[in-house]
């Protein structure tokens, strides 16, 4: 692993709306992602963790402060900053090669290349056997998996994640944690994630950032350091669970001071 | 789950469906995400197997046909204002051979198409850039508003005084019909497109132009579908008004001059032929919905 900065947010901050009525949904943010770095984001609902990513991803605008990629500021959305939602955000009319193949076809990459490519990822994210089925056809796990290949297909510097397995079901969320960690391990990406679930940070991070409630800052960054390879057999590990008990006291502290708040 | 929501995307309001004017059939909403559970039916009534529907739509006609003759030929009803289905049969078949039903139909199938081809064809592109542009939507949709209020019979002296008899006094009427409807329909059904899809689009390096193109034209497809059968639809109402008015062909001018005529049978089967034609339109739209759309979602997909 590198240490070179691929990312890096500085004093960032988002208010929306103006004057009386404003909301600071995010205040002073600073992190940074290295290459070939996993880095999670952690943080209760409403921490602006969403905004955050979005505008990371260049779909949302900060009032101030900046992103830097590679060093050079972000402008908008760009195939450099691949996205996957929470929604799948799958395109219906399109089957599931062509839905990875979409990237690439924006970029004019020419049929063949485009087909090479996209059967390579499907075969990463475990879809063989799948590539004429339509979107409709699909369980919401496979659906994820299909959005997270067509955005690898790109080969974006950075893969941005906002909550992807949120609207899964318990069991398919460890198999789409470990397949991630999987394709981590084999492809060395970049990759930044949102989630709401501890466990899910601990798993998969090599850092943790814990956000605060709103206005949503970085309260504490951890290095997560479990020894062999990740998968469902880790959470029960004296490692994993020293990082998330110490990230609970962190956000049950928020949570109760909030409450005093009230 | 998620957490802040925000337009991340300029999408306008949505504009409700024109409210008071008939809307048939069922709408799908597209690509609801299963997790976000969009996926809205608004077809009310219970559950009913394919034959079971088809057996009551035929049984409905069958009983109005049969009203028919009992009334026609039981005499209930002078033959001079309701007139026997042998009596309207017949006309239709001896028009068939003279050839003036083949001509009154085209010509008022032509005339549809062409004001209808015509309000598409400018409706399409100012409703997806009024659905994308709030400072475009802030500019015409005032206008827009207040045109589609103006009833379509009260622009017709002006129609007559500016253009004539001519055919395009005809394609106007019907493109003033049914424009201003479609305009707003347009730009609703894209404003309904999921921003989430775009927003994936952006971030996987689409431009504004590919976005148009390759996301939301193809999922506004559908929608655009039912939006234009049922202007179609509408189209053949102003038709009528237009025939009625000033025309020496077409079926509204049939229907017409049958009335000075007290020709009740020929009143008829200009009646029929409109609604017929009009099955005909909108068995054509839901088939060339499913061609164009096979991927979408419908009811009934998962048995």
């Amino acid at each position: 692993m590198s240490d070179a900065v691929k990312l890096s947010v500085r004093n960032l901050e988002r208010v929306f709306g103006e004057g009386g009525s404003s909301v600071t949904a995010l205040r002073d943010v600073n992190l940074e992602v290295r290459e070939s770095e996993f880095v999670m984001i952690v943080g209760p609902s409403g921490c602006g963790k969403t905004t955050l990513i979005n505008i990371i991803g260049g779909l949302d605008r900060q009032t101030s402060g900046e992103v830097l990629l590679d060093g050079k500021p972000i402008d908008g959305p760009g195939a450099d900053r691949g996205m996957v939602f929470q929604g799948y955000s799958l395109f219906p009319w399109l089957t599931v090669r062509k839905n990875v193949e979409f990237g690439l076809r924006m970029k004019n990459v020419p049929p063949k290349e485009r087909e090479e490519a996209a059967m390579r990822y499907i075969q990463l994210v475990g879809l063989e056997g799948f590539e004429d089925a339509l979107p409709k056809q699909l369980s919401g796990g496979m659906k994820q998996r299909v959005a997270i290949a067509r955005t690898l297909a790109n080969e974006p510097e950075v893969l941005l994640m906002d909550e992807p397995f949120g609207a899964l079901d318990a069991q398919t969320r460890v198999v789409m944690q470990e397949l991630l960690a999987g394709i981590r391990r084999r492809t060395s990406a970049t990759i930044l994630f949102i989630t709401h679930d501890i466990d899910e940070a601990v798993l998969l991070g090599d850092r943790v950032y814990v956000m605060s409630r709103r206005p949503g800052t970085v309260r504490d960054v951890l290095d997560v350091e479990i020894p062999g390879e990740r998968g469902h057999n880790s959470l029960v590990l004296p490692e994993f669970l020293e990082v998330k008990k110490r990230i609970m006291d962190m956000l049950w502290k928020e949570s109760s001071d909030a409450a005093m708040d009230r | 789950m998620s957490t802040l929501e925000y337009a991340s995307s300029g999408s306008v309001g949505v504009i409700g469906k024109e409210a008071g004017l008939p809307e048939t059939g069922m709408k799908i909403e597209l690509n609801g995400p299963a997790a976000a559970g969009k996926t809205v039916n608004r077809k009310s009534g219970g559950e009913a197997s394919g034959t079971q529907k088809r057996l009551l739509s035929l049984l409905c006609f069958a009983l109005i046909i049969g009203f028919w003759c009992a009334a026609s030929y039981g005499h209930w009803v002078q033959e001079v204002f309701l007139p026997t289905p042998t009596a309207v049969l017949s006309r239709i078949v001896s028009m068939a051979k003279d050839g003036s039903l083949f001509a009154h139909c085209r010509e008022s199938i032509a005339r549809v198409m062409v004001g209808w081809i015509w309000s598409v064809i400018v409706a399409l592109p100012m409703g997806m850039l009024m659905a994308n542009s709030k400072r475009f939507s802030a500019f015409v949709q005032p206008i827009i508003e207040f045109a589609r209020y103006l009833p379509v019979v009260a622009l017709v002296p002006l129609t007559l005084l500016y253009l004539g008899i001519a055919e395009s006094q005809k394609y106007t009427i019907i493109f003033l019909g049914t424009f201003f409807q479609l305009v707003l329909m347009v730009c609703d059904t894209v404003s309904e497109v999921d921003s989430n899809m775009i927003n994936a689009a952006r971030t996987l390096g689409a431009g504004r132009f590919q976005v148009y193109k390759s996301v939301i034209f193809p999922a506004a497809l559908p929608g655009l579908m039912d939006d234009f059968r049922l202007t179609i639809g509408w189209a053949w109402t102003y038709l009528v008004v237009a025939e009625m008015v000033a025309a020496s062909n077409g079926l509204g001018f049939m229907i017409l001059r049958s009335q000075r005529y007290l020709a009740t049978d020929t009143i008829f089967a200009g009646l029929i032929l409109i609604g017929l034609i009009g099955l005909v339109t909108d068995w054509i739209f839901r088939i060339l919905s499913r061609i164009v759309a096979p991927w979408q979602e419908r009811l009934g997909d998962r048995k």
